[in-house]
């Protein structure tokens, strides 16, 4: 299981992220420099959360048009997973590998607690190793995590199964409670909530865990 | 030649920012507001001085950076 994680000058979870991944992969976690413009040869990339390039213009519009990205957007098209959290969403959404954009939260106050979540697909590599409609327990810390997206695009992402985890109590407004989504060929998802950041009971949960233990499983086997 | 970008949401997108300031309005008294927009401009001082070139790239730049075309539209003036 090769894994890689991008950071961006304001990437803050770029380091957590990787170290959920080692723990449960097995094996350190490649880190990529937003400038560099190839991905070393990897399963799984993942965009973490932070402020990339200050939020400025619109959060993860210019750190989707940085160097890596294009590199990331063709891996994706080879079918290596890449998981985008928090501000890596937004990134993902503004790179066009995701339907949708984030703005700003319904409350327009900086959300930053644990939320309960559905999963509400496991047909994913990112989801699978979750029991059929789990609840699930994640820290959120965003101000603009207000998923949109016009009418057919929902009915879509609905009909075709790829809203991977929803919000059982909405604390920003995202349309049909959407936190996290993924795309057609369901090799990239995209959420708010930090998965990373509930890998350790010491630091209040492990409901993350087994995100991480589905890539595993479904990209080992 | 200066180039004038006018940035807002798509009708049908909820701007949360918008509506605070539309309440924020209405508990000052005033009445007649309906709603509230708001839009940003990015003003672009290019080098060409030929407009149909400085349209064709400045409508280019939105395309690709300046809006989001998921919940944003643009347009585009030039100055003299």
């Amino acid at each position: 299981m090769r894994a890689a994680v991008v950071t961006f000058p304001g990437s803050n979870c770029d380091r957590d992220l990787a170290v959920a991944m080692e723990a449960v992969f097995g094996r350190p976690v490649l880190r990529v420099w937003h400038a560099d413009s190839e991905l070393p040869p990897v399963d799984v990339v993942g965009i973490p959360g932070g402020f990339s390039y200050g939020d400025y213009l619109r959060p993860g519009a210019i750190a989707a048009r940085s160097p890596i990205l294009r590199a990331v957007i063709r891996a994706a098209e080879r079918g290596v997973a890449v998981l985008g959290i928090c501000n890596g969403f937004q990134i993902l959404t503004e790179a066009g590998l995701l339907p949708g954009a984030l703005i700003r939260n319904v409350g327009l106050a900086f959300v930053c607690r644990e939320v309960e979540l559905e999963v509400a697909t496991t047909a994913s590599p990112f989801t699978c190793a979750y029991p059929a409609r789990a609840r699930i327990r994640l820290p959120v810390a965003h101000h603009d995590g207000n998923y949109v997206a016009d009418v057919e695009t929902l009915d879509r992402l609905e009909a075709e199964d790829r809203i991977a985890f929803r919000y059982l109590d909405n604390p920003n407004g995202s349309a049909r409670g959407i936190a996290g989504v993924l795309n057609a060929r369901r090799n990239v998802l995209g959420m708010m909530p930090h998965p990373e950041r509930a890998c350790d009971p010491k630091l209040g949960g492990t409901d993350g865990i087994p995100l991480f233990r589905s890539l595993l499983s479904a990209l080992v086997a | 030649m200066i180039a004038q970008v006018r940035i807002r949401y798509r009708p049908g997108v909820l701007d949360p920012e918008a509506r605070a300031i539309a309440r924020a309005l209405a508990s000052l008294g005033y009445r007649d507001v309906r709603s509230v927009a708001r839009a940003k401009i990015i003003e672009l001082e290019l080098a060409t001085s030929d407009r149909a070139e400085a349209e064709r790239q400045v409508r280019e730049m939105c395309d690709r950076l300046l809006a989001n075309p998921v919940i944003e539209t643009y347009e585009v003036s030039l100055g003299d």
